[in-house]
C-alpha cells in the first residue's frame, strides 16, 4: 500500500499556534513572568527540566518552562531539542561528590555520621499547610547563619565504615577502563552495564522511577532500602581542553546524590554485607535521586543472586520506558492523522463482520432471516 | 602585593598559576568578572584566534562518588582563544553560554603567562575574585551549619530507692 500525502491545515495550524501564544501569556492585565523569575523562584522545576532535559543550563530550562506554559515534560523536550544544536567539546573529568560543598547532608541510617546531619533548605518537617501570606508579596525569607561554616569535606557513609567491610566497597576503576557508555551516541544495548543504566536513569522520568521505586519497596522487587546518605551542594567541574592538555576548573554545578543501602545475605564468594544503590541528579532533586538509587539497586539483582521476577528488576522494561521524551512522543503521536491506518482497519473489520454473518447464516438459517427482518 | 614571578619559574609552577586563574574566573559570576576587568587601568590588546563559541561538555560522575564512571548529562560551555602582543596565547573555557566570560578567561590565561601582566592580573582581578568566592562559599557554609542537628538524649534515671 502506498502512502497518500494529505495537504491542508496550514492556516488552521498557524492560527492554533497564535491562540496558543495568547493562552501562554494568559490575562494581559497580569504582569508577564520573566525567565529570571522562573529561574529563581521555580528553581526545583528548573532543576528537573535540566536533569531530564540532560542539559545543565538554568536559564534555558526556565525559558523552556515559560514557553511550555509550565508543562515540565514539554519543557524537557524543548531542552533536549536545543541540546542537539550544539557541538560537543568533550567529556569532563568525573565530578568528585565526596568533595562536595554541602548545603544539605543527611543519613537516615547512621545518626552519628561524621560531619553531622545538615538539614539544608528542605521541605521535610514542614506541615504542608498552605501559606496564605504568599498570596501577596511573601515575607522575605532570611536564612540564619552560624558563626562557623560546615566542614569543607564531609566523609561519605561508605568511607566511615570502610574498615569493617560490612558495606560494599566501590571498586576503583582501572586506568585502562573503557570510556563509559553514551546513550546519546550509541543505541540501547542489552545486557546493559551499570554505566549505561545510570545514564538512562539520570535522564529518566522522575514519576516513572518514583513509581518503580515505590513498587519495589512494597514488594514488587524487594530491596528493603535504607537511606545511607543524601547530599546536595556544589561540585566543581573539571575539563581538559585539547589546546591546554591539562585539566582546568570550568565552573560549579549543584547536584543531589543518594546512597541507598540494602541487605545482602552473602554468597559462596562474598560475606554478608550491605550493598548500595546509587542516585545522582543535576540540581536539587531528592525524590529523583532516591528513586534512581532504589531502581539502580533493584537492577543489580543478578550481581547479588536475587531472583529477577519483577518489572523493576527487568532492565529492558525499565530502560526502554524511562525516557519521557520517547514515551510522550510515542503515546502522543497517536493524535496525529492515522487516517489510512484507520481506513485499512475499517475495511478489515467490515470484511470480518461480513464473513461472521455469512458463517452464522449458513449454520442457523433462521437467525439470518431474523436479522434481515430486524433491519 | 608580593610578586608571583618565582612561583611560575618552572613549567609546573606556570601550569598551577594558569589553573588557578582559570578556576577563579570560571567559578565567579560573569558580571563579577567583567566588573573587575573594567576597573583595570589598561589591558593588553587582544587578537582573537577564532570566533568565540558555545558548545557542550558531557558531565561524568562515578558510582558512589569514587567507582566506575558514567555519563550524567551535558553542560553548555563557552570557549575562546586569543593572543596578546607580548606573545602568549590564552585559552578560556567557562560553564554557561556567555562568550564574554570565556574571552575574559582567555585573556587572564594569556596575562598570567606574561611577566609584564602577571602581577597586575593578580592584584586587579584574581585577588578580588578569590575574596568574593571565599565569601560566598563561607556564607553558604554558615547557612548549612545553622541547620546542623544537635541531638540530645534524655537520660532517664530512676530515683534513689
Amino acid at each position: 500500500m502506498a502512502y497518500v500525502s494529505v495537504k491542508g491545515g496550514e492556516r488552521a495550524i498557524s492560527n492554533a499556534h497564535q491562540w496558543l501564544d495568547e493562552m501562554r501569556r494568559g490575562d494581559a492585565s497580569v504582569p508577564e513572568l520573566t525567565v529570571e523569575q522562573i529561574r529563581h523562584q521555580m528553581s526545583l522545576a528548573v532543576d528537573r527540566v535540566m536533569m531530564e532535559g540532560s542539559c545543565y543550563d538554568p536559564e534555558l530550562a526556565a525559558l523552556a518552562i515559560k514557553q511550555a506554559r509550565g508543562d515540565v515534560t514539554e519543557a524537557i523536550f524543548l531542552v533536549r531539542a536545543y541540546r542537539t544544536t550544539l557541538q560537543r567539546f568533550g567529556a569532563t573529568e568525573p565530578i568528585k561528590t565526596p568533595e562536595m560543598a554541602v548545603q544539605r547532608r543527611v543519613s537516615a541510617a547512621f545518626k552519628d555520621i561524621p560531619g553531622g546531619q545538615i538539614l539544608g533548605p528542605t521541605f521535610d518537617y514542614t506541615h504542608r499547610l498552605l501559606n496564605f501570606d504568599l498570596c501577596d508579596a511573601g515575607p522575605a525569607g532570611v536564612a540564619v547563619k552560624a558563626t562557623e561554616p560546615v566542614v569543607e569535606k564531609m566523609p561519605t557513609i561508605a568511607s566511615v565504615f570502610a574498615h569493617e567491610s560490612l558495606l560494599e566497597q566501590t571498586a576503583a576503576e582501572s586506568d585502562d577502563a573503557p570510556e563509559p557508555y553514551d546513550l546519546t551516541r550509541e543505541p540501547m544495548a542489552f545486557p546493559a552495564g551499570r554505566d549505561q543504566r545510570l545514564q538512562a536513569l539520570a535522564r529518566g522520568d522522575e514519576g516513572f522511577l518514583l513509581s518503580l521505586a515505590y513498587a519495589s519497596q512494597r514488594g514488587w522487587g524487594s530491596t528493603h532500602p535504607l537511606c545511607g546518605e543524601i547530599r546536595m551542594g556544589d561540585v566543581t567541574v573539571e575539563f581538559t581542553p585539547e589546546e591546554l592538555g591539562f585539566p582546568i576548573e570550568i565552573g560549579e554545578i549543584v547536584v543531589t546524590e543518594c546512597q541507598m543501602i540494602s541487605n545482602f545475605e552473602g554468597s559462596a564468594d562474598k560475606p554478608p554485607q550491605f550493598t548500595f544503590g546509587y542516585g545522582l541528579t543535576f540540581g536539587h532533586n531528592e525524590r529523583k535521586a532516591m528513586s534512581m538509587a532504589i531502581v539502580d539497586r533493584a537492577l543489580r539483582h543478578k550481581e547479588v543472586g536475587e531472583n529477577g521476577v519483577h518489572a523493576v528488576q527487568d532492565e529492558e522494561f525499565v530502560l526502554y520506558h524511562s525516557d519521557n521524551v520517547e514515551a510522550s512522543g510515542f503515546v502522543q503521536h497517536l493524535k496525529l492523522p492515522h487516517y489510512v491506518d484507520f481506513q485499512a482497519q475499517l475495511q478489515f473489520v467490515r470484511r470480518l463482520c461480513k464473513e461472521w454473518r455469512e458463517a452464522r447464516e449458513a449454520a442457523t438459517p433462521d437467525a439470518g432471516e431474523f436479522a434481515e427482518a430486524a433491519e | 602585593m608580593e610578586s608571583h614571578q618565582e612561583d611560575v619559574a618552572t613549567t609546573e609552577g606556570l601550569r598551577l598559576a594558569r589553573q588557578r586563574a582559570h578556576a577563579l574566573i570560571a567559578k565567579s559570576p560573569a558580571d563579577a568578572v567583567r566588573s573587575v576587568f573594567d576597573l583595570m587601568e589598561n589591558l593588553p590588546e587582544v587578537e582573537r584566534l577564532r570566533p568565540s563559541e558555545v558548545g557542550l561538555v558531557l558531565v561524568r560522575g562515578r558510582v558512589g562518588g569514587e567507582g566506575e564512571r558514567f555519563n550524567l548529562g551535558e553542560l553548555p560551555v563557552a570557549r575562546a582563544a586569543l593572543r596578546i602582543p607580548e606573545g602568549p596565547v590564552g585559552v578560556g573555557y567557562v560553564a554557561g553560554r556567555n562568550r564574554d566570560h570565556a574571552e575574559l578567561a582567555a585573556l587572564a590565561d594569556a596575562m598570567v603567562q606574561a611577566d609584564v601582566w602577571r602581577d597586575r592580573l593578580e592584584e586587579g582581578v584574581l585577588a578580588p575574585l578569590a575574596a568574593g568566592l571565599a565569601e560566598r562559599k563561607a556564607d553558604t557554609g554558615r547557612k548549612a551549619a545553622a541547620t546542623k542537628v544537635d541531638f540530645f538524649t534524655m537520660v532517664r534515671t530512676r530515683g534513689e530507692k
